[in-house]
């Protein structure tokens, strides 16, 4: 259990250091890792992709704490929220690592002329990043994963329109209150109709 | 320790509130770390969201990480980035024990229906706050078509598409600094 556990620790280890980008960039090799080692299959993976849009916190900490749990299921409960809790971790100590090492040298590094240029010039790129999320998040609820069917859903388009409108009118609405509203919207609208 | 307190709550609650990943979190970082605790500047905040694109792993740790350095060093960092996990790690870990459950319980799906339909608002939000700063022009515009279209359809991983545009940021600064030079002499 221990050798399973230290290689799976490594597995995410390497999974936390060379997916760049997050979200769902890091999918692909989550997937490749995953089904070399035999952690989980397949359905599994895609069905949990679709249960980690809907737990919070980023894709790849969900999934690393799901394989944790998952892999190690037939033992107490107990060792199964530490194991996920170990593979998490190696999950996130390459970012702390990197981060914290640039965060312990950031007068020099953003100082410096050519890093300050560089980053200068990403930001106009980074708003691109965003709308294509923004587009890609709304077009998934209100037509379905985009490689399957069609599949219009005009109750998530409803709500889409009442937060928009909200967010618009209540300009001070926190993220954190759009979310429990669309939440709540979501209870109602697919309750009642 | 009230500051490592406070770092660590302010991150749990970023992470218990991002739903729908990566993106989704920016405005709800945004609207904690720089509007209500002003930890951040908006132009650090742009830095680091550079930074963050530009280094492995999710951007809430990223900022977890770098922004608790800044308040209270290494265990400031240590705080910041186990606050912003630990939600999703107790969620997880609750809803793998009990997934057949979790997946028929009619309340809970119409609840999360719900936000995966709203969450969109909070990323046009967070791209509208974030495209106010920036310059426009035809060079800043072709970036963002650029970003658009890489990351929409998926072409090729985003990280090459950040060190071209970052070489060429560092180009375009030695290039204008030669033409100061010259127009100097």
């Amino acid at each position: 259990m221990i050798v399973k556990l230290i290689k799976l620790f490594f597995t995410f280890f390497k999974i936390g250091l060379f997916t760049f980008g997050g979200g769902y960039a890091m999918i692909p090799m989550i997937q490749q890792e995953l089904l070399k080692g035999s952690y989980l299959t397949q359905a599994e993976i895609i069905e949990f992709i679709g249960i980690s849009e809907a737990t919070p916190g980023p894709f790849a900490v969900n999934i690393a704490t799901f394989t944790g749990v998952h892999v190690f299921s037939e033992y107490p409960l107990i060792v199964q929220i530490l194991t996920g809790f170990t593979i998490t971790l190696g999950l996130i100590l390459p970012s702390f690592i990197i981060i914290l090492l640039i965060a312990m040298f950031s007068s020099k590094i953003f100082e410096n002329k050519y890093v300050h240029n560089a980053l200068k010039t990403i930001p106009p790129l980074l708003v691109g990043f965003i709308f294509a999320a923004f587009l890609h998040i709304s077009l998934t609820a209100i037509l379905g994963h985009y490689n399957q069917e069609i599949n219009f859903d005009y109750k998530a388009l409803i709500i889409f329109a009442v937060v928009f409108l909200v967010a618009h009118i209540y300009k001070k609405a926190s993220p954190i209150f759009l979310i429990i509203l669309s939440g709540l919207l979501g209870l109602f609208i697919y309750g009642v109709f | 320790m009230k500051k490592l307190l406070d770092v660590f709550w302010t991150f749990f609650k970023i992470g218990l509130f991002t739903f729908g990943g990566g993106y989704v979190m920016i405005g709800v970082i945004h609207d904690e770390v720089v509007f209500k605790k002003k930890w951040l500047e908006e132009e650090e905040m742009l830095e680091l969201l550079a930074v963050s694109e530009s280094t492995p792993g999710p951007f809430s740790i990223n900022v977890a990480t770098y922004v608790g350095y800044k308040r209270a060093r290494f265990w400031g960092s240590f705080f910041a980035t186990l606050g912003v996990v630990l939600p999703s790690i107790l969620v997880v870990t609750i809803i793998s024990l009990f997934l057949e459950a979790f997946k028929s319980n009619l309340y809970i799906n119409r609840f999360l229906k719900g936000i995966s339909a709203g969450v969109g608002v909070l990323v046009f939000l967070a791209f509208f706050r974030i495209a106010k700063k920036i310059k426009i022009n035809i060079f800043n515009g072709l970036l963002f078509v650029l970003g658009v279209v890489v990351s929409f359809f998926n072409l090729i991983s985003v990280i090459y598409v950040l060190i071209g545009v970052a070489f060429i940021g560092i180009l375009v600064g030695i290039l204008k600094e030669k033409r100061r030079k010259l127009d100097d002499s």
